[in-house]
């Protein structure tokens, strides 16, 4: 009986630590709740359409603009891991800094991705340069 | 002794509610007995739509073949990509049984034109004779939608403009509605491909 108990305790354990691997526990319930219906759960995007955010060479690339993005969304055409990407992102104008720096963290450290992390003053400062990027204003949202 | 008894109690009782994979699936909807004593099932009524190569889809279309169908629009911005993407996995599992295609609705009749649905269509990398992606009347789309047990309606207070839901249904040869899943949930989409599978084997038993 005793055998049992420890081994399901264990196995209670393993599940835990399994299933809230990720170091940004606040970021990844950013990330469900806004985040996941496009660029799903795994990250993988969706064809030509929605851009991966699974070893995406464009969070390397354009690290300073990643916080104007999520909260301004984006009018442009990219190109992420050489495929053209154009349709438009609507901003998520009513997350704080602090979502964003989580929700950035959880993302550049998942999937595949090695974002050096990201600071609340770095974002902070990201976010107040915004306006001299090609990022669509937030009264096109969706 | 009484362990044992314990276990094979529990045996039989996962046995007892598991699903009965030889059962045929069963025909989903009302049903009425008519005088003659056959029933008459509920089934999809004709319809005509237009799809992304400004072709006619209508019930000819499936003829002979079993069908699943879902309901979105382009500029969806809660669940629609979530359905898509388990879409696509039905899609590729059965790209080459040409038993079986997939219907998309686009409920967004006014900005859903054919031609953005060739652009939406052609991001995804789909064989259009495959996966028909259809527009139409809006009120033909609306009224299907209940007929196939799911929900497009307008609602400017929704998100995007619309209440839909994220079921994908599938549809026999003789046009009545036999499952569904719902096209947000991975796992549900899994069991909703055993269930074509079984489907398959039901309505086409001499091949394959």
């Amino acid at each position: 009986m005793q055998k049992i108990l420890i081994l399901s305790l264990s196995l209670a354990i393993f599940w835990v630590f399994a299933c809230v691997g990720n170091q940004y526990p606040s970021g990844a319930r950013v990330y469900k709740a806004t985040c996941a219906n496009c660029h799903l759960d795994d990250g993988a995007g969706l064809g030509a359409l929605i851009p991966p955010l699974a070893n995406s060479d464009y969070l390397i690339q354009h690290r300073d603009q990643l916080a104007c993005i999520v909260r301004y969304g984006l009018a442009d055409t990219i190109l992420v891991n050489g495929i053209r990407y154009q349709e438009q992102m609507a901003g998520i104008p009513n997350l704080s800094e602090v979502q964003i720096t989580n929700v950035l963290n959880y993302i550049g450290s998942n999937w595949g991705n090695k974002v050096p992390a990201f600071r609340l003053e770095e974002v902070r400062a990201s976010l107040q340069s915004c306006n001299s990027l090609p990022t669509q204003d937030t009264k096109t949202k969706q | 002794m009484y362990k044992q008894v314990c276990f094979f109690a529990l045996i039989l009782l996962i046995a007892a509610c598991g699903p009965n994979v030889d059962a045929p699936l069963p025909i989903l909807g009302e049903r009425d007995v008519a005088p003659n004593g056959d029933t008459i099932y509920r089934s999809i009524p004709n319809f005509a739509f237009v799809d992304q190569d400004s072709q006619l889809v209508n019930n000819a279309t499936f003829d002979g073949k079993i069908y699943a169908v879902d309901f979105f629009f382009i500029h969806c911005p809660t669940i629609c990509p979530k359905v898509k993407a388990n879409g696509l996995r039905i899609y590729q599992k059965f790209l080459n049984d040409d038993r079986f295609m997939l219907l998309s609705h686009s409920i967004d009749t006014k900005n859903d034109t054919v031609a953005a649905l060739k652009r939406h269509v052609d991001k995804l990398n789909i064989d259009a004779k495959k996966w028909r992606f259809v527009t139409g009347a809006r009120d033909s789309i609306f009224g299907i939608a209940d007929d196939y047990f799911s929900i497009a309606k307008e609602n400017p207070d929704a998100p995007g403009g619309f209440d839909h839901s994220g079921r994908i249904i599938l549809v026999d040869k003789n046009r009545h509605v036999r499952a569904f899943c719902n096209g947000t949930d991975a796992e549900d989409t899994d069991r909703f491909i055993r269930d074509i599978e079984r489907l398959l084997k039901e309505q086409f038993p001499a091949n394959k």
